[in-house]
């Protein structure tokens, strides 16, 4: 809560003569207290502004032309680029793809970071063993993650229709329909990112007031109740934190489509798991730079929305509590 | 060694990032300066040669040096798709490209379309190499407008079939390679041989891989293939690519195909587990089939209904940024000259491409005991000099992907073939 500072007490009033009259030493002092703040953080702007903001603002303006890299002239198109992205069927496509794995990743993702978060949320042997654990899968490389999983989601040799198999499951090709290749998909970007996820909830755990619990178990209240009616209402900030970072993840998932499809650029004949992202980069490898950088605008946008939904959600919350 | 086995991986991109901050520098050229300072023979002059792996250029660098002291060569490698990618960006940005540069088959289309960020070796005549080289690889060569010179080509990546001979006798068929290339003189033949292959009863097994390679082939084997001579997309009026199209169906719908898509991990482990009996095999897929130890003779090589073929294959180039273009056209020239190639195909196996050098033995008599001793030199070289030239359009790579997707939904989603047509048409047209 940023609380403004308290005014400081009135200087005593100084004869004008002397008010505009100071030494050096005086003037480097203020330049200190003054400038070196924004020297601190300079770096980081410096850097955003390099990275971030330049690379941002002439993605817009690529947008705005026919692009093609190679090319020297680039004609200015206005807004066609975008009435051509809004008119495209591949990239609702590519959107509802998204949404779609993107939902199928968060929210089992979610309940089962919780239901791990509670299980380490009590004394524990080897506490820290078993919390690094959970943070393992997410210090792998994606492309490695990508490659087991591939083979384990194979149609012909993999583990996972092998195992169906002995349940007497016909042949999946996982790769193949909608459905399929969106579970795979999204079991990747769950074994990536529950544990941090958990960790991230664990932390808000622990600052649950333990009164709260002993209370409870003085009258009685299961632990299933208590992760119901105390754990969950007390960390739904962190919670909802996590379901914007991961859905603002989920917007931006490329590597796990790109690889699982062998290099696939749409996502599988069919389209049928290719992100936004990866539809980006259908076009930026056809060196189409106009039509991409569209693209990357309304993914943009599509974020900003999402963070809105965000802002307003948190700051409803926050007012619950108090 | 040119022809990687990345040909799934060819397209990818320069990050956003970095291409939009460096194109924002500007793409100018920078004033071609060479001709007058280099023809200075004391003056020192250093050359950097780019390229996507090994290409055993060192001992030809130090041959070259003999003749020309004063030139210092600087060799830099990177990975197959970040050297196009980078070239890509180097040439947009007019900064940072190599003296000479490599340019692999699946990239060089998009090249081509812009010939006034290279030099013309035609100025430093090279054009009298023409009657020495493959047509269709000499043609590759050129620019757009079919008479700018951009390059001169290295390897090629000759095609044949792979086949298995185990898996041909369970079924009843011939297992000696050139009964097996008599069964199949075109692709009708090819089909007709997959069905007995099936009403052979092999279990676990089919026929061949997927139908996108065929139909890749027989389109390249056409005299029009996805573009006519000016550009223009002809996909949906050229009956050979629907002839081709339809063969693929019909593999689909005669349950031919084992429905594998190249280098997926149910492909790859495939090869050695015998899952499928025939795959379209360009020179360097012998490559990947070794790395999977399948076990030796368990593959053999036949050669490709329809009449010759080529996957891949390099052209070496001298982008305009380069300040001295008389050393680089020269250097060019050197590496590859009939000597050059012959000691390249010794030292690396890259497949000349230069006829010339097919009836010298050390190509013609050369035998792989990985392949059941198969002539692989011969082979492979025979398909080169069989294919006839045809004119590949900017975007080739982008259609096929597209046709390709066409055929796969065919095949994994039951989708009608004519509404798969349909629709790998309208994609194809949509790409600009």
């Amino acid at each position: 809560m940023a609380t403004r500072a308290p005014d400081r007490p009135a200087a005593p009033p100084r004869p004008p003569g002397k008010r505009r009259r100071f030494n050096g030493r005086h003037w480097r002092y203020q330049a200190d207290v003054k400038g070196s703040p924004y020297a601190y953080v300079a770096p980081f702007f410096l850097l955003f502004c390099a990275f971030g903001l330049f690379p941002l603002l002439y993605t817009a303006w690529v947008s705005l032309h026919e692009w093609t890299l190679l090319q020297d002239e680039h004609e200015f198109l206005g807004l066609d680029n975008f009435i051509a992205v809004v008119q495209d069927s591949y990239f609702w496509n590519a959107t509802f793809n998204t949404l779609s794995i993107g939902f199928l990743s968060t929210a089992p993702q979610l309940l089962l970071a919780i239901w791990l978060a509670h299980l380490l949320n009590r004394p524990l042997r080897a506490q820290t063993l078993f919390r690094v654990t959970l943070l393992l899968p997410n210090v792998t490389s994606v492309v490695a993650v990508v490659v087991i999983f591939s083979q384990i989601f194979g149609r012909d040799f993999g583990l996972l229709n092998w195992v169906l198999s002995l349940f007497g499951a016909g042949e999946i090709d996982w790769r193949a329909g909608t459905g399929t290749s969106h579970i795979a998909i999204s079991t990747m970007i769950m074994w990536r990112w529950t544990g941090y996820n958990a960790l991230i909830l664990l932390a808000a755990m622990q600052a649950v007031p333990r009164e709260l619990y002993e209370a409870a178990t003085i009258d009685g209240a299961s632990n299933l109740t208590q992760l119901r009616k105390i754990t969950i209402p007390m960390i739904r900030p962190t919670m909802i934190f996590v379901v914007i970072t991961s859905t603002i993840g989920a917007m931006q998932i490329f590597a796990e489509p790109l690889l699982f499809g062998a290099y696939s650029v749409t996502g599988g004949q069919d389209r049928q798991y290719q992100t936004l992202a990866l539809f980006i980069y259908e076009n930026f490898a056809r060196l189409d730079f106009g039509y991409a950088s569209a693209i990357s605008w309304m993914m943009f946008l599509f974020i900003i929305v999402i963070a809105g939904i965000n802002f307003l959600l948190t700051s409803r919350t926050k007012g619950d509590l108090r | 060694m040119s022809t990687l086995p990345r040909r799934r991986v060819t397209r990818l991109v320069v990050p956003l990032i970095a291409a939009s901050l460096l194109a924002a520098c500007g793409g100018e050229d920078p004033a071609p300066s060479g001709g007058a300072s280099a023809s200075q023979p004391a003056e020192k002059v250093t050359l950097t040669v780019a390229l996507f792996s090994d290409f055993h250029y060192a001992p030809l660098y130090e041959e070259f040096k003999k003749t020309h002291p004063n030139v210092t060569i600087t060799e830099r490698r990177s990975q197959f798709n970040d050297h196009h990618n980078n070239l890509v960006t180097q040439l947009a940005t007019g900064a940072g490209a190599a003296d000479v540069v490599a340019i692999e088959g699946g990239f060089i289309a998009t090249f081509q379309q812009v010939p006034d960020k290279f030099y013309n070796l035609a100025d430093y005549g090279l054009t009298s190499r023409q009657s020495e080289y493959l047509d269709w690889k000499w043609q590759l060569g050129l620019a757009a407008d079919g008479k700018t010179l951009l390059g001169l080509g290295t390897d090629v990546g000759g095609l044949a079939m792979c086949y298995r001979p185990d898996l041909f006798k369970k079924a009843g068929l011939p297992t000696n390679r050139d009964e097996v290339s008599a069964l199949w003189p075109t692709w009708d033949a090819y089909v007709e041989t997959g069905k007995k292959f099936v009403a052979g009863g092999v279990k676990d097994a089919a026929f061949t891989d997927g139908p996108g390679e065929h139909f890749r082939a027989m389109v390249e084997q056409a005299p029009v293939g996805f573009y006519d001579a000016s550009n223009n997309l002809v996909v949906a009026t050229n009956p050979d690519v629907k002839k081709a199209f339809d063969m693929g169906v019909s593999m689909i719908q005669n349950k031919l195909s084992g429905k594998l898509t190249a280098f997926t991990p149910e492909w790859t482990t495939g090869i050695a587990k015998g899952t499928f009996a025939t795959m379209v095999c360009p020179a360097w897929k012998t490559g990947v089939i070794k790395d999977q130890k399948p076990g030796e003779g368990t593959w053999d090589i036949a050669a490709v209904p329809g009449g010759g073929g080529n996957q891949g294959g390099t052209h070496l180039m001298a982008p305009k940024q380069g300040k001295h273009p008389k050393e680089a056209a020269e250097l060019i020239n050197f590496l590859t000259s009939k000597e050059s190639q012959l000691t390249l195909w010794k030292d690396a196996s890259a497949l000349p491409s230069l006829p010339a050098l097919y009836e010298d033995p050390a190509v013609s008599t050369y035998v792989n005991p990985y392949f059941g001793d198969a002539p692989i030199g011969k082979i492979f070289t025979d398909a080169a000099k069989a294919l006839k030239p045809q004119h590949t359009g900017p975007k080739s790579g982008d259609v096929l992907l597209a046709m390709g997707n066409g055929l796969s939904r065919v095949e994994l989603q039951n989708q009608a073939p004519e509404e798969a047509w349909a629709q790998a048409v309208a994609d194809a047209e949509k790409i600009k």
